[in-house]
């Protein structure tokens, strides 16, 4: 109903209301090629407003929304930038973000895809042409005109079939050449024997013909292909998408001022400067200014650290108060980041020895095909001398075991299954990732940026003073510090009206200090204010001379967090939770979401090591982590997932990226994964009976084409039919 | 049976008609925003000088 009232109404959507009207422009030369990525559209009035909006500005010459993708593409002249594009938007009231074009080289995964889709287009043709012609064969044709509908066949279906099948014939050629056996080489070898003895058969006026037989075997076969293609694209695209976002950019500081350059053209000795909130993009050595850096993603620490000159930052890291001058160290490849994420594809390897089900069933099924279909060959030829016969019925077992319907088996259900998913926000990467995701009975979840949203929320203020209060509101106005403007919040939301507090000034990687009733106060670390620094995030007010009280702060829970926790509990699983942050505040936060299971203080190695020592016990391991530490882990997993927050490093090793901010997708995912294998199990199962059904016809000589098709097509159908049923 | 020299040409030249008009849309990028184009007809502004 609300889907309905909505596309009735584009104006019902939020955004649109606050949309500019339209204001044509004249056209410019086309230079540059801009892409924006546009989370929130999903109505047509979002699409007319997005144009507008674009088109509105000067410089721009086209600008077309795509919302199947969300993106928008502009054309423009080069002094429009998409950052301004991006603004314009989002005061528009449309979220919008820059995407990096260079990073989205869909281009040629378009062209894979266009490939199949033409191949599959003439074989579809081919398949109803042939079929057709072949009901006058089955209804009873005769001589003459037999010969004719065969001959005909014969001269639609031999190029549609060199032309569809070639995909089939590479992969079998490539796997020959290695000495193994692919699913490939059974398909291939059907079709080509299926073609040849039926062309050596009209020659001969005979009265079988398998062209459609094998028309039809590459049509289906090709189906399987362009699903599984497809979910592969969409899913890649989605991932590009998110690397795209992160622009990589740096402010250089020269002789000449501060200039915006691309990461790529730092060199080692330049001086960078980042601001306060701005993540660092290099690794280097602070040369100037005084600040306090958030680790979180590289080590799992919630608790901020100083930086001031001298102090070694690396990449990934996030600069929260004051300005810092860096200089650069290690840049672009060559930063610790970009290391670490080197060493997670050696990790990976290690994973690549699962095989997955349709592997499995190839290796039982390739074999077993050939021995029959040459048993069959070899019966008929001593029993009867007739080489003709023989290799015909040979021809008619391959047809008939060929794997159709197992093609389609798993394709099929990993398409209906990575849909839904894809639907409530969780997008597979991998193609076995759902049957891996299906075996899992322990779940490892990472702290910080994973279970928790990464803002932090202060606690325990009623044991504080007004007073206090009143003077740490003030203090806490005045700066920008992420722990200061929970702090704002909180007390804002409990009523409190800020003291008068004159004079303040802020103190770079320090803290706030101001003065009230001829007292000076200060807000900020344990370390200026003489205090002891706690074992978890906490800031401190100090009036006068009094002791300084600390204000304690946790990390909220992302959405979702612990009815997923409690759901995969439910579910009979064993839930872990391992973090690099310090012991008090994971037990705190453990104990809060319902883990038993808890190890504190973990380096990177050690969270690989436990993953590892999990899976020699057994167990198949789930891992759920969003940072720099983990990503060892998530290759190690035997699946992984990581929230789209997360370090780009940690989404590449995971299996797996939760594209909103709530985390429940999870139980759905286990959910689903369970369901889909019991969906391909159940379509193996389906294939396998038809072809046990089948065989002995085809073996015994009394397989005609019109069996042949029919038990083709019905099983394929039967499959399919199955596998939508998890949608 | 004469008119099967008529009826398998028209039934053959009609298939490669229609397996051509695909190729044409595939080329001219019909399938690649579904949603978007479901969407761009119930739009109520109205475009005077579409592009081609």
């Amino acid at each position: 109903m609300t889907a309905t009232f909505e596309h009735a109404h584009p104006a019902a959507c939020p955004a649109c209301a606050a949309a500019p009207l339209a204001e044509s422009m004249a056209a410019k030369p086309v230079i540059g090629r801009l892409m924006l990525s546009l989370p929130g559209i999903h109505c047509a009035g979002c699409i007319s407003g997005v144009e507008r909006a674009l088109l509105a500005v000067p410089g721009v010459s086209d600008a077309r929304v795509n919302l199947t993708l969300r993106r928008a593409a502009i054309d423009a002249s080069p002094e429009v930038t998409a950052k301004m594009l991006a603004d314009l938007l989002a005061a528009a009231g449309y979220e919008a973000h820059e995407l990096d074009a260079g990073q989205l080289a869909s281009s040629a995964a378009d062209q894979a895809g266009r490939d199949l889709l033409m191949r599959l287009a003439v074989a579809f043709f081919a398949m109803m042409n042939v079929m057709l012609l072949s009901v006058a064969v089955w209804s009873g044709a005769e001589d003459a005109t037999r010969d004719m509908m065969h001959w005909i066949s014969a001269a639609i279906a031999i190029p549609a079939v060199i032309f569809c099948g070639r995909p089939f014939y590479a992969s079998a050629w490539g796997a020959l050449r290695g000495h193994r056996l692919n699913m490939d080489v059974p398909i291939s070898l059907a079709i080509l024997l299926a073609v040849g003895t039926s062309l050596y058969e009209t020659m001969h006026s005979g009265e079988h013909a398998y062209f459609d037989a094998a028309i039809s075997l590459c049509f289906f076969l090709l189906a399987g292909r362009y699903l599984d293609h497809r979910t592969r694209a969409s899913a890649r695209s989605a991932a590009q998408e998110l690397t795209a976002l992160e622009v990589p950019r740096a402010l250089r500081v020269t002789a000449a001022g501060e200039e915006t350059v691309s990461v790529a053209d730092i060199a080692i000795g330049d001086i960078v400067r980042v601001k306060p909130g701005g993540g660092i993009p290099v690794d280097g050595v602070v040369t100037d200014g005084q600040s306090e850096i958030d680790r979180a993603l590289m080590t799992g620490e919630s608790l901020p650290a100083y930086a001031g000159p001298g102090s070694i930052v690396s990449a990934g890291e996030v600069n929260l108060t004051g300005p810092l001058n860096i200089r650069v160290t290690a840049a672009g490849r060559d930063t610790a980041l970009h290391r670490i994420a080197d060493l997670v594809a050696v990790a990976e390897a290690g994973r690549n020895n699962y095989t997955s089900l349709a592997d499995q069933a190839a290796k039982l099924y390739a074999p077993g095909v050939h021995i029959l279909s040459l048993a069959a060959a070899i019966g008929w030829w001593i029993y009867t001398q007739d080489l003709r016969l023989a290799l015909n019925i040979a021809a008619a077992v391959l047809i008939i075991t060929c794997p159709c319907a197992l093609g389609l088996a798993v394709p099929a259900v990993t398409t209906a299954a990575s849909g839904r998913l894809f639907r409530k926000g969780m997008l597979i990467k991998d193609g076995t990732a759902m049957e891996r995701l299906a075996e899992v009975d322990t779940v490892v979840f990472d702290k910080t940026g994973t279970l928790t949203a990464g803002q932090p929320t202060p606690f325990g203020l009623d044991e504080h003073a007004p007073d206090d209060l009143a003077v740490a509101l003030a203090l806490a106005q005045a700066t920008a510090h992420p722990l200061a403007r929970a702090l704002v919040a909180a007390l804002i939301a409990r009523g409190i009206q800020p003291a008068a507090v004159s004079d303040l000034t802020e103190v770079p990687g320090y803290g706030v200090k101001g003065r009230w009733r001829d007292q000076t106060v200060r807000l900020g670390r344990a370390i200026w204010l003489g205090a002891d620094a706690p074992d978890h995030t906490a800031t401190f007010v100090q009036i006068g001379a009094a002791a300084p009280r600390a204000f304690g702060f946790t990390d909220t829970l992302r959405d979702g967090a612990a009815a997923t926790v409690a759901g995969l509990r439910a579910q009979g699983k064993r839930v872990m939770l391992i973090s690099g942050d310090s012991a008090g505040a994971v037990r705190r936060f453990a104990a809060e979401i319902g883990i038993d299971e808890v190890i504190a203080e973990a380096l990177p190695q050690d969270k690989a090591a436990l993953i590892a020592d999990l899976a020699a016990q057994g167990a198949k391991v789930l891992m759920v982590g969003d940072g720099l530490n983990d990503t060892a882990a998530l290759a190690a997993a035997h699946v992984s997932i990581s929230p789209a927050s997360a370090l780009d490093a940690a989404r590449a090793a995971s299996d797996m990226v939760l594209m909103g901010r709530d985390l429940s997708p999870i139980a759905d995912a286990m959910d689903t994964a369970v369901k889909a294998r019991a969906r391909i199990r159940e379509n193996f199962s389906i294939a396998t009976v038809y072809n046990v059904l089948a065989v002995p016809f085809a073996m015994a000589g009394l397989c005609s084409p019109l069996i042949a098709a029919l038990a083709m097509s019905s099983s394929s159908l039967t499959v399919s039919l199955n596998a939508l049923r998890l949608r | 049976m004469d008119v099967l020299g008529i009826l398998i040409p028209a039934s053959l030249f009609l298939g490669l008609l229609g397996l051509g008009f695909f190729f044409w849309m595939l080329k001219r990028g019909q399938f690649d925003d579904p949603d978007g184009d479901a969407h761009r007809i119930l739009r109520d502004d109205y475009d005077d000088t579409p592009k081609g």
